[in-house]
């Protein structure tokens, strides 16, 4: 994830095919696939490293030609919307914690933090 | 009641109100729409036993004008897919064309109603996700304009593009629903009151006003009676980028059905749409953006699968989400991940956003000429069970037509535009302003 040049072959085009799979393949390598699956927080087994390997090269080959698209201006379309607090009705404690797998005096139980 | 397509994920029913404008008339539901009591899986194996403690808004508001719900419709896992393959729960048939797949991810809701099994349904829209099943099943299926639609109770996969949008045999049907579940909403900040965003259009005179608002705008939310059929004088503009893509036996229904709305007194004028060459790749990047965050809620403490192991939290989590997550699932997250990642954001993210917006603006720009733009809604035929999963690409490459709309947060209606000579539905996309749903229904009752 740390090294800069890996936009060096600007694919351009309808990327998605094998070509542009085999010029992106050295841009992603299994290493960097677990590292994203760390930060997602998602374990993932040998094949499926294998296959994510692939798929990475060939779907972010595709997303290349992105760079094509001109610097555009637009207004913001969200602006921040202020309003006092208000007290709701909203859920029980026992209706929010009905889905939990393990609960203790009224709390979500999870993993132990070692 | 199961059907031999796998339509429903849970056919159980829910009971509706004594009265209302829906009365005697069944409305399935999405499994991504929370149902109180009643299990809410998203397709996912993570969220199997999930029994939501609350209703969606758009559920309140079924249930309210008497609908009744026959069950909770089978879709792509979190609304990840194209073709409803990729749901822990099974893949559905088609059941207007045996053998092929019905669409996605909405593909169950669209099954149903094909099939005759339920009135109605709804769907959920994020990059085309009830107007694909709509066409692939030859029915209606509408997108409504971002915030036109409560997504409380919705289970997000990517907030700034998705809507819940109704599903019905005709597109009177589809705008009955849609009068329904449209208005806005407290718990949804992103609803707006069409009354007050410009809706245009409303020759109607009664205001059957939104869920819990009053009715001083008049005829702003009276979608039923704008499906009159009436396309003299309406003025088409034709995306040339979203017709030169698509199978030739699509092309050519889609010129048929052009050539009809013609006879009955439109015009039509092609127009160029740079832009919308880059919105599959701008819609992937932010969707999958947004859902790498969105997703990152199931870790099996609140609710969903619980790996129940010991040790480090990160490592107990990483096993919970690698057992309740499919392999279309993990790759987006992944891949979203990776986009917003640092070094990365700028060069995917960035280009996205800035993509968005210029086809936002070139779409502005069409509809300054036009009442509405037709496209055929998929530019493929419904693929054959099976055939596109091995092929993710090819898969999202069919989303051409469909996600340029939800980048740019306008309404869309799919309505059948016909058949090929192999018996395959084929359907029409209309396109409106925001808020100018009422354009595309009128124009689209002239089909269906």
């Amino acid at each position: 994830m740390s090294d800069g040049d890996r936009d060096a072959d600007g694919e351009t085009g309808d990327g998605g095919e094998t070509a542009a799979a085999d010029d992106t393949a050295a841009a992603v390598d299994p290493e960097e696939v677990r590292h994203v699956a760390d930060l997602a927080r998602i374990d993932l087994d040998d094949d499926e490293v294998e296959r994510f390997t692939d798929r990475f090269a060939e779907v972010l080959g595709y997303f290349e030609t992105l760079e094509e698209v001109p610097e555009v201006e637009s207004e913001p379309s969200l602006t921040n919307v202020m309003r006092p607090d208000e007290v709701h009705e909203s859920l029980s404690q026992e209706e929010s914690l009905r889905n939990a797998s393990e609960t203790e005096d009224g709390y979500f139980k999870g993993p132990k933090v070692s | 009641m199961a059907t031999d397509y796998n339509g429903y994920i849970t056919a159980e029913r829910i009971e509706g109100d004594e009265e209302g404008a829906l009365a005697g008339r069944t409305v399935a539901v999405k499994d991504n729409i929370s149902t109180d009591g009643v299990r809410t899986t998203c397709g996912s194996a993570m969220l199997d036993d999930y029994v939501p403690p609350y209703d969606a808004t758009v559920v309140e508001r079924l249930k309210a004008a008497g609908a009744t719900i026959p069950g909770k419709t089978n879709m792509d896992e979190f609304g990840m897919g194209t073709t409803t393959e990729t749901s822990a729960f099974g893949p559905v048939e088609n059941p207007a064309a045996p053998g092929h797949v019905p669409g996605g991810s909405s593909g169950g809701s669209a099954a149903v109603v094909a099939a005759g099994d339920a009135d109605a349904a709804l769907g959920t829209d994020t990059g085309g996700s009830v107007r694909c099943p709509a066409a692939f099943c030859g029915v209606v299926g509408i997108k409504p304009t971002y915030g036109l639609v409560s997504r409380y109770g919705l289970v997000a996969y990517a907030n700034s593009l998705e809507q819940i949008g109704p599903i019905a045999p005709t597109v009177e049907g589809a705008a009955e629903l849609l009068e329904v579940i449209a208005g806005p909403d407290d718990r949804d900040a992103t609803t707006r009151d069409a009354r007050e965003a410009g809706a245009s259009d409303g020759d109607g005179e009664d205001g059957n006003g939104p869920g819990d608002g009053d009715s001083s705008g008049g005829g702003a939310y009276d979608y039923a009676t704008a499906a009159d059929g009436d396309v003299a004088g309406l003025e088409i503009g034709i995306p040339t980028e979203l017709v030169d893509g698509a199978e030739p036996a699509v092309e050519e229904t889609f010129w048929d059905a052009i050539a009809d709305l013609e006879a009955q007194g439109a015009s039509t004028h092609e127009v160029d749409l740079e832009s919308l060459r880059y919105a599959v790749e701008a819609y992937y990047v932010i969707a999958m953006s947004e859902a790498s965050s969105n997703l990152a809620r199931f870790d099996g403490v609140r609710y969903g699968q619980s790996g129940g192991y010991d040790g480090n939290w990160n490592e107990t989590f990483a096993r919970s989400r690698e057992e309740g997550f499919g392999e279309e699932v993990k790759s987006r997250v992944l891949l979203g991940t990776y986009a917003l990642s640092a070094g990365y954001h700028d060069k995917y993210y960035k280009q996205a956003q800035d993509a968005r917006a210029w086809i936002k603006r070139e779409f502005d720009e069409a509809l300054d000429d036009a009442d509405v733009l037709a496209s055929p809604t998929m530019p493929v035929t419904p693929m054959e069970m099976g055939e596109s999963l091995s092929d993710p690409m090819k898969m999202y490459l069919a989303d051409a037509n469909t996600t340029p709309v939800n980048l740019a947060n306008l309404p869309a209606i799919s309505v059948p535009a016909g058949e090929t000579d192999d018996g395959l539905p084929v359907g029409l996309q209309l396109v409106g302003p925001a808020f100018g749903e009422k354009a595309i229904i009128r124009a689209g009752s002239a089909l269906a």
